[in-house]
């Protein structure tokens, strides 16, 4: 029974004829709230996840659910549909669970929040947003566990609640809600400035719906999604080819020492329909780096990359999804059954970028791009300080932007929207620790002829005994080049102890010890190359060596040679580059840094001091559990199919 | 007597106004600018202004500048070869920067990352560092350190910053390295980002001393020369340098901190704007200065405009107090475009600029611009000359806006009326940042536009936002060079101090206002400002406690003796509540401290016209035809010299002067006050109803609550309709309720 929609005011909105340039006003303010909701957020949070870091995501949909601004996939219709209530003016719900909005978000880190627009007693809009927090309790601080193998270790699970109802806080949910969490004052603020960044989206679609009527306000975002299917229905058949695509990548470790894990889709188009399959894909994990994805999220996802691709001027919505078609195997890590935990999703789902890049470039390899830093890795470091106090820090770290057909990758950069670093200074006098290096490393964006961008190295001086955990991958696999260019290096963690010693870190651990003096050189990886590295001009090679981010031996790399004084030496270049372009067997589309998995593994630890992760080991019961409801289904369309035959005979009988 | 003098030098033109101070008398002239070297245009200006008045320029005591030079320098890369002194391990501070890709996700697809001022050739680390209370964790390393500079030195660098790590804590490792620098690389100047911007956060701290340091050798010679051209016409003349916050500068501080002067230019026509409109009745005001290629808004609460901790100047943010003026690319010269895959009209950011511009210009422009859209439309008559001697070309207007007709299907004037609706929209959108989005609510407002195409737009404007009078100050092109020659002298101090509540008193933080408002109070004696004209303002900035945000709270001195640190944070929790709909039970934070000193305004009164009839047909010039609203009229077009106070001027009407054009559209009607300003307002409201002369109607500002009402819902009954929003899973069985969806 889906949730019941009450409105006081029983006239439909109806569809009017609403002028182009109405259409292009109502869109512009529809755009401008959205930011505005970021902003409003930003200023009040108080994590530093989504304060400084701004990992959130807003959007405004139209009353039919349907996102017109913003940046992530429909949920609403899943969302009403999990929740067995009424939707009144008012009311704001709330869910972290991603088994009851289909994976809208994908960890209960995040909060998502709803919130239905009314005026005059009818529903008009939707606004919606959801934040990660940093604890929402569980078995770590910072309820990230490599280790879970359910859900419920992972913190406390809300289902779809009304928290707010007709402008009234339910406290007493809420008080349960944080009573649960480490941080609680973080999450009751953090709460709240979402509830504000709701409140202001929803004020703003009033205002619009005030100036211009209900009816022209729904119009318009009906046509501005109309605008949008069409634009992308001209795209799509432009880019993506009848001829199926297939592209595989890895997710290098599960935590529990197995991988890597394949992530596989195959891409084509039929008429003006795409099509993703993603068959192949590994089964579910037992470990927490499932990633439930969201097919109204991944063809945002893969429109968001082809608008940027091919035509940034395109206003991105959810008007083209009838475009899309994605289909995701049940039971896969794509999309595991329930209770399969998912805290550490955040690898995969970065990964996805770099599976979009690698369908969408293979047919059109002039805009192709580089693998690049393809996840949010976290860093974590928690504990008791000399007074007693519980200090608890996350933090996203960033690395290197791959190569692009438009230029260079940026050094130690969020490939994640709006995503910035936190002020060093300000994590010096809020926790106990020093950064004492904060820099990218010099040759570890893959040279190409655009460059990726370096890893970035954070030197973690701790003065307080505490907990650290690290949440990285692409350790064992590189972030691969394309057209030439070559991957970039991997990530790797070193901790060197007040003492001198030295221990070299797995990718993925959580409860590692630190003490003061203790010492943490977290190296992210850097994007893979663009291009054909011996076509880059010999001025930028000689100007990076000059800045530190390329050395004059990795200047050899772009078959550029560099003299004692910095500059190029171009007689020696021009042969160098000739002999290294003879001794190169091809130009490669993809350069993986690998030929096969086992090839890889066997060579695992001489190069990363780490053994190789075994073969995964999977679940049975979620296979079982998928046949069994097969089964049942078949046997119930069967059943159904026999009733409506027997139904349509007596109905001939009768006639 | 004594004189001073305003000088606004644009990238077309040079304005000065020179005022009387005793009389309350002006003067004003435009001459061209000499972009080569400023001064020569100023000094020509002078001249002409000085013959104008009939005086002599030793007569001027002060001149006011608003100046771009420092913003050019930043838009145009042509600032100094910049070295930097970073810590250890902080070498690429400014090529990491915030880590922040702009452009929504994926938008690192295309995006492409400007080099930072200060490159990474020329930045080396000092061996050192301080903790984040001040302790010194490791010494400086002075051999190694002076080793590095000689070396810096050798490649030429024309400017030196050195930004350490937590030296807002503790500055003495920045202090010692300019006196090595002084001793190695004598004749370099040096900013230390403990001096430049004493707070927390070593990317914004380093970023805004190294722009500091990137256009200092260039304002300084700019503001030498200038003082010495000066000073062989006129020895005592005072020469001041508008801030970007709208206070005054000496020429040597403006010199030592030219990262404050990146918004000098416009400051300036806020302060023009302020005091034009304070004048007639206004003190609460939207600002709108609409320009070839951009219009920059602000707001004024209560005759104090408002300022923000940041400045941007192209894609460079720097921590530097500005007014909060917001630009967006919607000037007169924006293109209009239709892209093919959306078919959407859009307007700008591309602009034609001066050269070719607009294609009513002649000067071989084809493509549609906003200016286009309004002569097409007939807002700019065929007989308004531009700046007095340009003629305008009608039909290439029309053909160069029937380009995005063709592509919408729409007649040529329909067109024109969706760009200038656009950009009218484009314009609303940098004022809903200042306003709404601030938590001020428009309609409290009433707008002054000027800038030469401001007029245009003023009463669209008004009307999208409700701000009424829509104001137009007379000489709407020279408004700047006004607020120049108006704003007093003043100076802040401020410096950071985050301490919770509870561990600080109010005895401690009335004791260090009133430190940081002596150590301001000593640039204004600098300036020769008497100790009994200077006002004293005081500032706090609060959060709760682990908050990222800052919001300032003014501070009264004697409420605070009297009731404590609630008389801030009551305030506070107020101002929060009004932005955020919401406060919350946690313990407040204090982030900064800031006493701000002002010099005595200049007493200035403009003389006021007697009122006079209310019919304006004598100053009528010609017809125009107009295409408004999606109607055609026969508008009335008037010159602007000869309307009288008192006037009443009904829409649609044009209203010409040499420097600007003003619409008055139908059913709103102008009113001329004593000021000559014209006032515009809808025919329905009390000011037009109210018969007679023009009065000004001032609104008091409420406090707007962002909150939405949530009023209906409680008391209405419910009546359940049918979810408009269903299921998957049941349109899966039911045909209806999929049909509907796909809807």
């Amino acid at each position: 029974m889906p949730a019941t929609i009450l409105q006081t005011n029983k006239k439909s909105l109806k569809k009017v004829k609403v002028d182009t340039v109405t259409i292009d006003i109502i869109e512009s303010a529809l755009r401008n709230a959205r930011f505005e909701m970021d902003t409003v957020l930003f200023r009040t949070a108080m994590s530093p996840g989504i304060r400084e870091q701004h990992d959130e995501f807003p959007m405004i949909a139209n009353s039919d659910g349907k996102m017109v601004v913003g940046q992530f996939g429909s949920f609403i219709w899943g969302f009403m549909d999990g929740y067995h209530g009424t939707v009144e003016e008012g009311d704001i719900f709330l869910t972290n669970d991603p088994y009851s909005v289909n994976g809208a978000i994908s960890h209960i880190n995040d909060w998502l929040m709803l919130m239905p627009v009314y005026r005059g007693g009818r529903l008009i809009a939707w606004s919606a947003m959801f934040g990660h927090m940093t604890d929402v309790g569980g078995k770590v601080p910072g309820s990230l566990p490599t280790d879970a193998r359910t859900i419920f270790e992972e913190g406390i699970v809300v289902p779809p609640v009304k928290i707010i109802q007709k402008g009234v806080l339910q406290k007493d949910l809420l008080d349960v809600v944080l009573h649960n969490c480490r941080l609680p004052t973080w999450n009751f603020s953090d709460f709240n400035a979402i509830v504000a960044a709701l409140r202001t989206a929803s004020l703003r679609c009033v205002e619009i719906s005030e100036r211009f009527g209900d009816d022209v306000f729904y119009s318009a975002m009906d046509s501005m999604l109309e605008r949008n299917k069409r634009a992308m229905r001209e795209l799509i058949s432009r880019t993506v080819p009848t001829k199926k695509q297939y592209f595989e990548d890895y997710i290098c470790d599960d935590g529990l020492n197995m991988g890597p894990y394949k992530i596989a889709c195959t891409m084509w188009r039929e008429g003006d329909k795409c099509i993703f399959d993603f068959k192949g894909t590994d089964p579910q994990s037992i470990s927490s780096i499932n990633f439930l994805l969201n097919e109204e999220m991944f063809k945002m996802f893969a429109g968001i990359y082809m608008i940027m691709v091919f035509d940034p001027q395109i206003l991105f919505n959810d008007g083209f999804y009838d475009l899309m078609e994605v289909r995701i195997p049940q039971g896969t890590m794509l999309k595991p059954l329930k209770p399969a935990a998912l805290s550490c999703r955040t690898h995969a789902l970065g990964r996805i970028f770099d599976i979009l890049g690698g369908l969408l470039g293979q047919g059109n390899p002039a805009f192709m791009c580089a693998a690049g830093f393809s996840d949010s890795p976290h860093f974590m470091y928690s504990g008791y300080d000399k007074n007693g106090k519980w200090y608890q820090l996350y933090q996203i770290t960033f690395g290197g932007i791959p190569g692009k057909p438009f230029g260079d990758g940026p050094d130690g950069h969020s490939l994640w929207p709006a995503f910035t670093n936190v002020p060093n200074e300000f994590l010096e006098s809020y926790f106990p620790l020093r950064i004492d290096i904060y820099e990218t490393i010099t040759d570890t964006g893959g040279a190409g002829k655009n460059r990726g961008g370096n890893g970035l190295r954070i030197g973690y001086r701790f003065l307080e005994p505490g907990d650290i955990s690290i949440h990285d991958d692409r350790w064992l696999t590189y972030p691969w080049g394309v057209n030439g260019g070559e991957p970039g290096a991997r990530s790797k963690k070193t901790l060197i102890r007040a003492d001198g010693t030295t221990e070299n870190l797995p990718s993925k651990k959580d409860h590692i010890k630190v003490e003061a003096g203790d010492l943490l050189l977290a190296d992210t990886w850097g994007g893979g190359g663009c291009g054909d590295p011996f076509d880059r001009e010999v001025e930028k090679v000689a100007f990076d060596v000059d800045a530190g981010l390329v050395s004059r031996e990795g200047a050899k790399r772009y078959g550029v040679v560099i003299k004692a004084d910095g500059t190029a030496d171009l007689a020696a270049t021009e042969k160098l580059r000739t002999k290294l372009r003879a001794a190169r067997k091809e130009v490669k589309l993809f350069d993986r840094g690998f030929d096969t998995v086992e090839e890889l593994k066997a060579r695992c630890e001489a190069e990363t001091g780490h053994k190789p992760p075994q073969q995964p080991v999977f679940t049975n019961w979620a296979q079982k559990r998928i046949a069994n409801d097969e089964a049942a289904a078949k046997a119930a369309a069967k059943a159904s199919a026999l009733a409506a035959a027997k139904g349509k005979a007596k109905g001939k009988a009768k006639a | 007597m004594s004189y001073r003098l305003g000088v606004d030098v644009g990238g077309t033109f040079t304005d000065l106004l020179l005022v009387n101070e005793k009389s309350g008398q002006t003067w004003k002239a435009k001459v061209s600018s000499t972009p080569a070297d400023q001064s020569i245009g100023v000094l020509h200006g002078i001249e002409r202004v000085c013959g104008l008045a009939g005086i002599q320029p030793s007569d001027i005591r002060d001149v006011m500048h608003g100046t771009t030079v420092a913003t050019n320098t930043v838009l145009t890369a042509t600032g100094a070869r910049v070295g930097l002194v970073t810590t250890k391990g902080y070498r690429q501070v400014l090529q990491i920067a915030r880590s922040f890709v702009p452009g929504g996700l994926g938008g690192w697809v295309i995006y492409n990352k400007s080099l930072p001022m200060a490159p990474l050739s020329l930045t080396i680390e000092a061996d050192e560092r301080v903790g984040t209370k001040g302790d010194v964790v490791d010494v400086l390393n002075e051999d190694k350190l002076r080793t590095d500079l000689v070396a810096l030195g050798a490649k030429g660098i024309e400017a030196l910053t050195v930004s350490l790590i937590n030296s807002f804590a503790n500055d003495t490792h920045e202090k010692r390295i300019r006196a090595i620098a002084a001793d190695v690389l004598p004749g370099i100047p040096v900013s230390l980002s403990s001096e430049v911007v004493p707070e927390m956060q070593e990317y914004e701290r380093t970023v805004t001393t190294v722009a500091n340091s990137y256009v200092r050798p260039r304002v300084q010679r700019y503001v030498a020369n200038l003082r010495d051209k000066l000073a062989s016409k006129a020895k005592d003349v005072n020469l001041h340098i508008l801030r970007s916050d709208g206070g005054l500068a000496s020429s040597q501080s403006a010199a030592d901190y030219p990262v404050n002067l990146l918004m000098s230019g416009p400051a300036g026509g806020v302060s023009g704007a302020l005091w034009v409109a304070v004048q007639a009745g206004f003190p609460n005001l939207l600002t709108v200065d609409v320009g070839g290629t951009s219009t920059d808004v602000a707001l004024i609460m209560n005759g104090e405009p408002r300022l923000r901790r940041e400045t941007s100047v192209g894609d460079v943010t720097v921590r530097a107090s500005s007014v909060d003026i917001r630009t967006v690319g919607a000037g007169g010269g924006s293109i209009a475009h239709v892209p093919d895959l959306t078919g959407a009209l859009s307007v700008g950011p591309q602009s034609a600029g001066a050269d070719p511009g607009p294609a009513a210009y002649g000067k071989g422009g084809t493509e549609p611009t906003v200016t286009d859209a309004n002569v097409v439309l007939g807002y700019l008559p065929a007989m308004q000359k531009l700046g007095g001697d340009m003629e305008l070309k009608r039909d290439l207007s029309q053909e160069a806006v029937k380009k995005v007709a063709e592509k919408l299907g729409m007649r040529v004037k329909d067109a024109a009326l969706g760009i200038y609706n656009i950009v009218n929209e484009n314009m609303i959108g940098a004022l809903r940042l200042v306003s709404v989005e601030q938590g001020h609510d428009p309609r409290d407002y009433a707008l002054i536009a000027f800038g030469g195409a401001g007029p245009l737009h003023a009463n669209a404007l008004s009307r999208l936002l409700g701000s009424w009078p829509s104001i137009i100050p007379p000489g709407p092109g020279v408004l700047c060079a006004l607020g120049d020659a108006t704003t007093a002298v003043r100076d802040e101090s401020s410096r950071t101090f985050i301490r919770k509540f509870a561990d600080t008193s109010k005895k401690d933080i009335i004791k260090d206002l009133k430190a940081l408002a002596a150590h301001a109070a000593k640039t204004l004696a600098a300036e020769k400002v008497p100790a009994k004209d200077l006002q004293f303002g005081y500032q706090v900035d609060v959060r709760y406690h682990g908050q990222g945000l800052r919001l300032t709270v003014n501070v009264d001195l004697k409420r605070l003796e009297k009731e404590g640190l609630d008389a801030i944070s009551k305030p506070f929790d107020e101002e929060h509540t009004r932005l955020f709909t919401f406060a919350l039970p946690l313990e407040h934070e204090f982030v900064s401290l800031r006493a701000v000193v002002h010099g005595k305004g200049v007493n200035i009164t403009r003389q006021k016209s007697a009122m006079g009839k209310s019919d304006p047909s004598g100053a009528a010039v010609g017809k125009q035809k107009v295409f408004m609203e999606g109607r055609d009229y026969t508008a009335i077009v008037y010159d602007r010299a000869k309307l009288k106070a008192g006037a009443r001027i009904a829409g649609p009407a044009i209203v010409m002067e040499m420097d600007s054009t003003s619409v008055i559209l139908p059913k709103h009607t102008g009113l001329v006050d004593a000021y000559a300003n014209i006032l515009i307002y809808p025919d329905s409201h009390a000011a037009v109803k109210g018969k007679g002369a023009a009065k000004a109607v001032p609104l008091k500002p409420k406090a707007a609550p962002a909150k939405p009402k949530a009023k209906s819902a409680a008391k209405a009954k419910a009546t359940p309709v049918k979810a408009k929003v269903k299921s998957k899973a049941a349109a899966k069985g039911k045909t209806k309720a999929s049909a509907k969806r796909a809807r």
